[in-house]
This record gives C-alpha cells, structure tokens and sequence, in this order.
C-alpha cells in the first residue's frame, strides 16, 4: 500500500463528522455507569476520615450491621482491603481502605451496602471511627524535613520525599556567565481538579459463576483489570471490566481507584450487585487533579535571543499517594525541553507526600508549570533585550527532523506556522505595547507527547527482554452483513476516539462511517489497549486501527482478484467498491468482496497493533517524555483589566495547535476550545483551597468553573503538520492546548497594566495589589526589536 | 420511612408515584421512572445537568421537590425529539460538536429548548446568559453557540413543529 500520508484526497479522514455516539449523546439514550438499572443493585457508600493524620483505634461498624436493610460492611481488615495498589508498578502505596492509619481527610475508611440510599447513608453515619491524632504534614516544603511519622512507611530517611529527580545536560551555569541576560523567579500553582461533569461511578457485581463484572467510568479499564485482579486476589480472566459513556475524564478517571475496589468488596460480601456513586463532595476529596507545585526558573539568552541554558527546580505536592507522581517529577524538567531548542538543562524535581488527597494526571500532565515560567521569562528576557516575541520564540524553535539535548526525537512540528498564523489572526502587532492602558496582548507557546514511547508496565516494553506487546491492538470483524466492527479498548471519554478508530478503518476500506460500528467498551471483547491518557490514542490506537483495516483490505482485495481475475495488488477501494485502478470499469462491490473472502473462512477478522519504536538515550530517566511525536502550539491571549478592581476579562484566545493532520477538524477544534477553556479556569479562577488538610471548596459553586459567561470566543487554529509516523499523519490535540493559555493570559496582563503574576489562579486581588506597587497607568514600552 | 403519593405529567403521561416528601424531580425521573437521560452532576444546583422543563420553563431537577410539580407538565430529555424526528437543537448539537462527553448535554438541550422557544431570535449575549447555569467541561461552549444558531435558524424556517408543540402544550395544560 503506498503511503497515504502524503495524499490529500481522503473520503472519511480530514472531513467534519459528527460523533458516532452523538445521536445516544443528544437523546439522552447513551448510558453512563450510574444510568444502569440491575435488579438486587445495593447502594454503596464510603465512610471517609474526619482527620488529615491519624491511627485508627477502632471502627465500631455494629449499629451498621445491625440495620435493617445493610448487606455488607467492610473496614481496612477485609481480605483485599488492604492490598497496595497504584497505576505506577513502581509506586504503588493505595489501599482500598485505610488499614491503621487515615492520611487525609477523606482517606476511605469503611464502607456499606444497603438496599437503598437512606439505610446506606445511615448506616455510614452510624459507623464510629476512633482516632488517635498524629501530626499532619500539610506543607510540601516542610515534607522534606524528617517526619515524626513519615506518610510512607518505607520512607528511606524518614522524611515524606516521594521521588527525586535530577538531570543536567551541558554546563548551564557557564551558559548563564557567556548570556547577554539571564531572567528568573518563582512560579507557584494552586491545585486545580478536573471537574468533570459526571462524578465517578462505579458497580461491581458476582455473576453466579463466581466471575467479578465492573463497570465503571474509567479512562484506562486495562490498569483497573490489572490492580482489581492484585487486590480481589483473582485471576484476570475471572474479571470483566466494561467502560460505558463517561462524562469527561482530563485524567481525574486515569487512576485505578479506591471506591472500585471497594465496590467490589461489597459486592463480593453481599452477594448482590453493589453502586458507589459519588457526590461532588466524594469527587474533590477523591481529586488526583494536578499537583500544586512551586517551580522556581532561571532562563539565560544571548544578545540575538537564542536560549542558552535552562535551570528549573520543582517542588511538587503529591498528597497522600504516589498516583502518577513519579512521571509528574519527571515531566516537570523534561517537557520544559520544548518547543524550544535548550543547549544547556538543568532540572532538580521533588515528589513530596503531604496529607492532603492524592495528586496525580490532568489534562496536560507535567508541562502546565514549565510552560507558565518559560514563557513568562522569555518575555521579560525580550524586554530586558529589546527583542520581539514572536522573533524569539522562531528563532529558538526546535526544527524538523533534531533532537534535543535529551534526546527526544523530534519529527513534525508546525511551531512556525503556529506562530505566524495566530501572530496575523489575533492582529498582533497593531496590539503588542499599542492599546491604552488597561488592555492587553500576549502569547505563549507549547509542546505536548503524542503518547508515552515506554509504557508503565514491562509487559509492554519494546525491548525483546520484556513483553514487547503492542500498546494498542485493534481487531476488526466483517461478517455477512458487511458491516464492520472494530474492537479496542482505548476507551472513548467524549474526547471522540471511537470516532477516530471508526474513521482509520473506514478510509483504507472506503466505506462510509454508517458501515462501522466501534465497541470498545469490554475487556471481554476487546483486545488491549493502554487507554485514554497522556494523549496516545489517536497516534496509538488510530495506527492500530488503520493496520488492521488494512490487513482486512488484503483479504477484500485477494477476494476482488477471485471474481475478476486480476491482480490483487491493483485493486483500491473507494465507495463501497473495490477498483481496479488499472481498468476502472472493473470494480467488486464491498458487499460482494466480502461475501466472496469468506467463502471457507467464514467472517473477515484483520489485527492491527502499534509499537513505538525504540528512541533515546540510555541516561537515568532518559525515557521519560519519550513520544513518537510532538505537537506544538501557539497561542494569543487577549485582556482587559479593570485597574480599579483588578478584575481582568479574556475576550479572545487565537489558539493555534499543530496535530499532524486533523482526522475529523471539527473534533480537533473541540479539544482545543475545551483546552483553552480548562486552562483558563487555572489562570484565573480554579484553586482548592484548604484550612488544616479539609478541602473548602469541594462543590462546584466554591469551586469556579470557568462558565459561559466568562469564556472568551475562542478562535481555534488547526496547523497540520503532517507526521510521518501519525495514522494519516496524525499527532495528538487533546492535552497540548492546555497549557500555553496561562502564559499567554499572563502575558496579556504585563501587557495591559504592567503587572508581572508569577502564580496562579491570577485573580482580582493579585492583580490589583500588583497596579498598586507598580502604579497606576504603567503601560510597558515596545520592545525595539517588536516595531513593525 | 414515611411515603407520600404524587400524580405527575412527565412527558405526556401520567404516573402515580409513591415517593419520599423529600423526593425531587431529579429523584422521581432517575429512579422510579428510569428517564436517565436526565443526569445527576452535584446534586446541589451548581452544574445544571439536571436541567428538565416545567410548565415549559428551565429548572433545575435536583432542587425542585417533585411535590412542587403535581398538576405541572415536566418535559425530559426524552421528550424533546419526536419519535423518529429530532429536535432541531439535538440535530445541531450532534452535527457541530457541541456535545464531547455528552454528560451535561441533555440539561443545555432543555435550557436551550426554552430559550427558543420564547426568544427564537436571541442574540449572541442572550444565549451566553441562557445557558450560564449549566456547566461544560469539554467544549469551551463555543461549538454549542454555533448549534444554537443553527438550530434557531432552522426553526425558524421550519414553522411546522410549533403547531405539533402547542397542541401538545393545549393536551398538557398550556406553558405559561
């Protein structure tokens, strides 16, 4: 098969479509986990600590168990209960319940099931809990002095350290002695939550053969199958994990999670199915949103505005697990390695647990923080240097087909483009130091893994000393209805990958979507894929799938042959037909190639798969931020500060992302427009906020939301850059939009009122404290080098 | 636990419910008559995903005890198309991707169904108003503005389902 990358003239990919599941979506149809109606079903509900640090004394469950209604009760002491688990082999330090000691308010204490809701919430309340107080750790700085008792138990110096890292490539401190400037300061970041619309759900039932069935809204059911099997101590074949409709994901369902485990715990003492729903409460207490961190940066650049050299230093708050946390500390340093060449690096990053509930992934994992402090230095440093932006931000790019000095391969990158074209869109340079005071432009930049090149578990190494199982594998059946299923587990969370998997089976066979049908939603049925984050799907899953409908195609093509007699090798297909490309004239139906290829095989069954191939160093840490590619952005953020009150409105973002090539533009626009709209939630507004480890603010009133009334239009700008490894030329859209928004936002603020904010949420307050100290009417000059 | 028995109108139909006095529509659509297309998001009126109709007005199912609405006609999701045809908005939200997740969409649906349906021409400030008692966290809302230009625009070149609403509305009672 020739290489379609190149190729324009696609019938399904590069075409607005709506959806496959946009119909179940509009109507109300599409099931959710809670939206399952099963007969016995018991309410589940969690009792959950009162206390930040504490052993339990005892749990008192005898006025629960005494109930009339209550079918099971279980404590940490439960078989199971107690059985470390955690999405990381490498950390893995979550139990489904506490076992001796409680290590933030909301840790998961004990659990009911009861015939409805009102015994189930009773019966909690009824459960009394005797604490023996301990001296919580709630400041990240202070986790890394010695502990009077450490949150780990296998601290190996008694402090609350969770993972060090430290890399450094080049000299960066002779490359800060040779710069004509070298800028820094501390950036700090409260924690922010992914606050997705439908909270976590989950059901977990003993079919009568003694087989456990979860349903649960999860981004990666391949990492639930795994941990549910270690902690119910059961073989993954006596599992069956199926993901229905999820409402939202942004990483907060990417964990395998306590009240799963606990589910199933129930379920398995009460001999019933058993829900646990969350309310908006259990969704913050339960959090893994991003870790709130303090990033301190100095960048160094010589007179032309090439970078010299990098030094970041990240302190990072983990709460009480490790969740994804050793990849966070990694990422912290090594995504700070683009979009720009950086010769000289230096990182230092510390994990710490503090007794707050648990950090983990959100929407652009890792690279939020380096990319709110780089940009923003990169324009103080423009200032101090007289340069232009968007100049600099060029000149440093990262080029086509290099590698940066920690050995990431770079292949595609649309960074100039995104550059030039948002610079033109959002009308820059008749904006950039030249509105009145009070309004102001700025632009940040980014880049973004289109998936992990090393997978978490062995089982999946490209190296032949390990697994070397494919990170996504994608079966496809045709059978006489000629219809075609494509079965994965990349689990769609409204991002739309099931249409993507439809559209890469559909364009090589030729057929419209309304022949597919995607059913990713069963372990039982579908063959692994790693799942919905760090934003592998559409380059992972959308290969695999696009290998094997090529793999179903020789088998039409072979067929084709049959009734025509001509070669197999000449025959394209295109609506619904297979052509001979040499004769026209000779042309199959797809119905009548299918029914032809099974004549003695019976339905059509094709596999395609997708292995990273192996990249990078073989430094300590060198696999982290490994990706088979990049995505790049830039983007324009546009503000008005209201110098009396401090309060600032985004009226436009121009937000320009590179994803290789969009699969379905329409698609690809959402992500960034969500993108943009989470990331300003984090500039401006979004911050859990605490009082000694109790989150205040765990509902969605307290806890702001971006809404539409503060949403700014919001101009999306697709750049393809066609990847060379990409299914079509695809790379990711999801995540990599995020982060460049916050600079952009804090930019636009220096810009309009002179105020350089070097944390997040920017609000009111920060803002006008800063007018204050620089005085009102403080318009930043234009940069010699930005006239134009 | 002590129960009380409503006569509701959801959808068209009657039912007779025997629920608690603190039940909400919310609890009565969801659980005793499974209409799940209505979603439970915070349960405390912060995110709108239970956004249903009551006498043809928006409201938030999880904060309107069902006992207020005895001898009111609630409209769910489940009824906003009808049989095969559906709702201009649905047909929009679907085709612009104005739904990712899809889990706050069926309460933008009715907030939006109730704005045209008394603004069929609102402007781009009105719509932004209408909708910002429900949440999304996909979309950025700007794909949703889009499909609910084109779902006002389409309704009103297509008068023929307003004479099929308001017969419907004059079988339940009126919308005031």
């Amino acid at each position: 098969m020739t290489d379609e990358r190149k190729t324009n003239s696609f019938q399904i990919v590069g075409k607005n479509a709506a959806l496959v599941d946009a119909w179940k979506k509009v109507t109300g149809e599409g099931l959710y986990t809670d939206d399952f109606r099963i007969a016995g079903l018991l309410t589940g509900k969690i009792v959950r600590s009162t206390r930040a640090h504490a052993r339990i004394v005892k749990v008192d469950t005898s006025r629960a168990l005494a109930m009339e209604g209550v079918r099971a009760v279980v404590t940490g002491l439960d078989p199971g209960a107690g059985v470390k688990f955690g999405v990381l082999p490498i950390s893995k330090d979550e139990t489904a319940l506490a076992v001796d000691r409680v290590k933030y308010v909301g840790d998961c204490v004990a659990a009911v099931a009861a015939d409805d809701e009102e015994t189930a919430t009773a019966a909690a309340e009824s459960i009394e809990v005797e604490y023996e107080d301990l001296e919580p750790c709630l400041d990240p700085r202070k986790a890394l002095q010695p502990q009077s008792v450490p949150l780990q138990t296998k601290s190996p110096d008694g402090t609350n350290l969770h993972k060090a890292v430290d890399q450094a490539f080049g000299d960066v401190e002779a490359a800060f002695q040779a710069s004509a400037a070298v800028s820094g300061g501390r950036y700090e970041f409260a924690p922010v939550t992914h606050a997705f619309t439908e909270p976590h759900c989950v059901i977990a039932h003993f079919e009568p053969d003694g087989r456990l069935v979860v349903i649960s809204a999860q981004q990666v059911p391949h990492y639930l199958h795994r941990a549910m099997a270690e902690v119910m101590q059961m073989p993954m074949h006596r599992i069956r994990i199926v993901r229905p409709m999820v409402g939202g994901g942004f990483g907060g369902k990417s964990d395998p999670f306590p009240h799963e485990m606990v589910a199933a715990l129930l379920a398995r003492r009460a001999g019933r199915p058993v829900k646990i729903n969350f309310d908006r409460e259990d969704v913050f207490l339960t959090n893994h949103g991003r870790h709130p961190t303090q990033y301190d940066i100095r960048i160094g650049m010589a007179s032309d505005g090439a970078i010299t050299g990098l030094d970041a230093k990240a302190l990072i708050d983990g709460g009480a697990w490790g969740s994804f946390g050793v990849v966070t500390t990694y990422y912290n340093g090594v995504l700070s390695q683009g979009p720009y060449k950086i010769p000289n690096f230096r990182y230092s990053g510390r994990r710490v647990y503090t007794n707050k509930p648990p950090s983990g992934a959100m929407r652009g994992h890792g690279s939020v923080n380096a990319r709110f402090a780089i940009e923003s230095e990169l324009d103080r440093l423009c200032e101090q240097l007289g340069l232009d932006p968007f100049d600099v931000r060029k000149k440093n790019a990262l080029a086509p087909n290099s590698t940066t000095v920690n050995q990431f391969r770079i292949t595609s990158t649309g960074l100039v483009e995104c550059l030039d074209r948002t610079r033109a869109a959002s009308q820059w340079d008749r904006k950039f130091r030249r509105m009145p005071y009070g309004r102001g432009i700025g632009l940040g930049c980014g880049f973004y893994i289109s998936g992990s090149a090393l997978p978490i578990h062995f089982d999946f190494h490209p190296d032949p000393k390990y697994g070397q199982i494919p990170q996504s594998t994608v079966h496809v059946k045709i059978d006489l209805d000629a219809g075609v299923t494509v079965h994965s587990l990349a689990a769609d969370t409204g991002q739309g990958s099931d249409t993507m998997l439809a559209q890469c089976v559909a364009e090589p066979l030729g057929i419209p979507l309304s022949r597919v049908r995607v059913r990713t939603e069963d372990t039982d049925l579908a063959p692994i894929d790693l799942g919905s984050y760090s934003s592998r799907v559409t380059f992972m899953a959308g290969n695999a799938a696009r290998n094997a409908a090529i793999a179903a195609l020789e088998k039409l093509q072979i067929a084709a042959a049959r009734l025509t007699g001509r070669p197999a090798q000449s025959f394209i297909a295109r609506d619904e037909k297979l052509i001979d490309v040499t004769d026209p004239a000779v042309a199959v139906s797809f119905d009548a190639a299918v029914r032809e290829a099974m004549r003695g095989t019976g339905a059509l069954q094709a596999t395609g798969s997708y292995q990273s191939p192996r990249l990078g160093g073989s430094f300590k840490g060198a696999n982290a931020g490994l990706s088979p590619s990049y995505s790049f952005q830039a983007f324009v953020a546009e503000v008005e500060v209201d110098p009396e009150t401090g309060a600032v409105r985004v009226t436009d973002v121009w937000a320009a992302h590179d994803c290789g090539r969009a699969l379905n533009p329409v698609v690809v626009q959402g992500q960034i427009e969500g993108s943009v709209h989470m990331g300003l939630g984090q500039a401006l507004s979004e911050d859990m906020r605490y009082l000694k480890g109790q989150v205040l603010n765990a509902n969605l009133l307290d806890y702001k939301v971006f809404t539409s009334v503060d949403t700014p239009r919001i101009h999306s700008i697709v750049v393809e850059s066609i990847d060379p490894e990409g299914p079509f030329g695809a790379k990711e859209c999801g995540e990599g939009a995020l982060a460049p928004v916050i600079p952009a936002v804090a930019n636009a603020i220096y810009d309009a009122v002179g105020v350089r904010l070097t944390s997040v949420p920017m609000t009111a307050e920060k803002i006008l404290a800063g007018i204050r100290k620089v005085g009102r009417g403080a318009k930043p000059k234009l940069p010699a080098g930005a006239a134009r | 636990m002590r129960k009380i028995l409503l006569r509701l109108r959801v959808n068209g139909a009657h039912h007779e419910v025997a629920v608690r006095p603190s039940a909400t529509v919310l609890d009565v659509v969801r659980d005793t008559l499974h209409l799940t297309g209505t979603k439970r998001g915070c349960d405390m009126g912060t995110c709108g995903c239970c956004t249903v109709l009551v006498d043809g007005r928006a409201r938030l199912g999880c904060l309107t005890l069902a006992a207020e609405v005895e001898g009111c006609e609630v409209r769910t999701i489940e009824s906003l198309r009808e049989g095969e045809q559906l709702h201009p908005l649905q047909s929009a939200f679907a085709e612009c991707g104005a739904a990712q997740c899809g889990f706050c969409t069926p309460g933008f649906l009715m907030t939006c169904s109730a704005l045209l349906s008394r603004t069929p021409t609102p402007t781009p400030e009105q719509v932004k108003d209408a909708i910002s008692g429900n949440l999304c966290r996909c979309t950025g809302y700007t794909k949703m503005y889009e499909a609910i230009d084109r779902a006002a625009a389409q309704m009103r070149t297509e008068p023929a389902r307003e004479p099929e609403l308001s017969s419907r509305e004059a079988v339940s009672g009126g919308s005031r």
